[in-house]
């Protein structure tokens, strides 16, 4: 009899536990282990039993979607939602970018952003797939907490060679796709 | 009248206030996770969906499961975030899956000129059942399944139409 009581009252602490961490990492914050080396040398790849690194990702930026050029964030790759990747938000709606390959200017609609990781040669993101409905974005990266070494706040960078144009081209040239 | 007070002064009032908070943080996490991932309540508005859904006043649960899990097929009605406006959560009838031929009409009301695309991968085709005052994949073409956040599957009110949302009623 003792022991029935006793594995029912582990049994709800445990349910509650989880319900109470199920809220505060759907709703506030989530901790996320990163793999590959696209966002090198922000995040990396290691040979750890994490396999890379694991960072804080807090989700408050979901309630209204504000967000900044060159913060980090996690979004659901557009081809496929199982996957989750992790890049640096480089355009917002309405801003215009130059494709490093084609030197094409486009111009990023709205309720879109423009991805890039931080490793370009290593990387799949907007410059392959174009920009992504701001809707897939999961979180915001803020903090990493493993390894200890690189423990401590994700800056907000915005790379200075990166393709973002100035604002006379938005005042010069309207619309469309612009050769520079 | 000041035995009464002595009793009520006498009462366990703090742990009964902590046992009411407790139990109401756990209640409200326990509903918010339940919305979140398995079934929540939806009013959809807008005349999209016509004759399926009303304009306004319905209500219907929207299947939080089938969606993160991808178990949406053709003909399923479904919630997804608007890809040109994340604040917005939009309801619409899935017409294609991943690889699939899909041909809709460009202009319904003016022409019968029609358009065949293959839906990329990752990617389901929306459409309106309302399709001459309807914004969907015609306009922003095919949509990411990453947006997909519920499975319509049944409606509560008005309670005569009860059930299944079909296209013809």
């Amino acid at each position: 009899m003792g022991t029935g009581i006793q594995i029912w009252s582990t049994a709800k602490t445990l349910a509650t536990g989880a319900i109470i961490g199920l809220t505060i990492s759907d709703r506030y914050l989530t901790i996320v282990t990163t793999k590959g080396d696209s966002m090198h040398p922000t995040l990396t790849a290691a040979d750890s039993f994490f396999r890379g690194d694991v960072v804080f990702a807090e989700r408050g930026c979901l309630d209204k979607y504000k967000f900044s050029r060159g913060d980090v964030v996690i979004f659901k790759c557009p081809s496929d939602h199982n996957k989750d990747f992790v890049k640096r938000l480089i355009a917002l709606p309405g801003e215009w970018i130059r494709i490093p390959v084609s030197q094409e200017i486009i111009k990023v609609p709205e309720g879109h952003c423009w991805v890039e990781g931080d490793n370009a040669d290593r990387s799949w993101d907007s410059r392959s797939f174009g920009p992504i409905p701001l809707g897939l974005i999961k979180g915001r990266v803020t903090h990493i907490i493993w390894p200890p070494s690189k423990m401590g706040r994700v800056e907000r960078k915005w790379p200075e060679d990166s393709a973002i144009c100035s604002v006379y081209l938005q005042v010069n040239q309207p619309k469309g796709q612009l050769k520079p | 009248m000041s035995r009464f007070l002595r009793r009520l002064a006498g009462a366990p009032w703090r742990a009964i206030v902590e046992s009411a908070i407790s139990r109401a943080v756990v209640v409200g996490c326990g509903v918010t996770v339940i919305d979140e991932r398995v079934v929540s309540l939806t009013y959809p508005r807008g005349p999209s969906m016509l004759p399926a859904i009303n304009i306004m006043g319905d209500l219907v649960v929207a299947d939080k499961l089938s969606a993160r899990y991808g178990w949406v097929s053709p003909g399923d009605v479904v919630q997804f975030v608007s890809p040109e406006d994340p604040r917005k959560t939009v309801i619409k009838r899935v017409l294609g899956m991943e690889g699939d031929a899909v041909t809709y009409l460009v202009d319904p009301a003016n022409s019968d000129v029609s358009k065949t695309v293959v839906v990329p991968k990752g990617h389901i085709w929306v459409q309106g059942d309302n399709i001459h005052n309807s914004t969907d994949s015609r306009q922003f073409g095919p949509l990411p399944y990453g947006l997909v956040n519920g499975k319509i599957c049944c409606r509560i009110l008005p309670l005569k139409g009860f059930g299944s949302i079909d296209s013809k009623q």
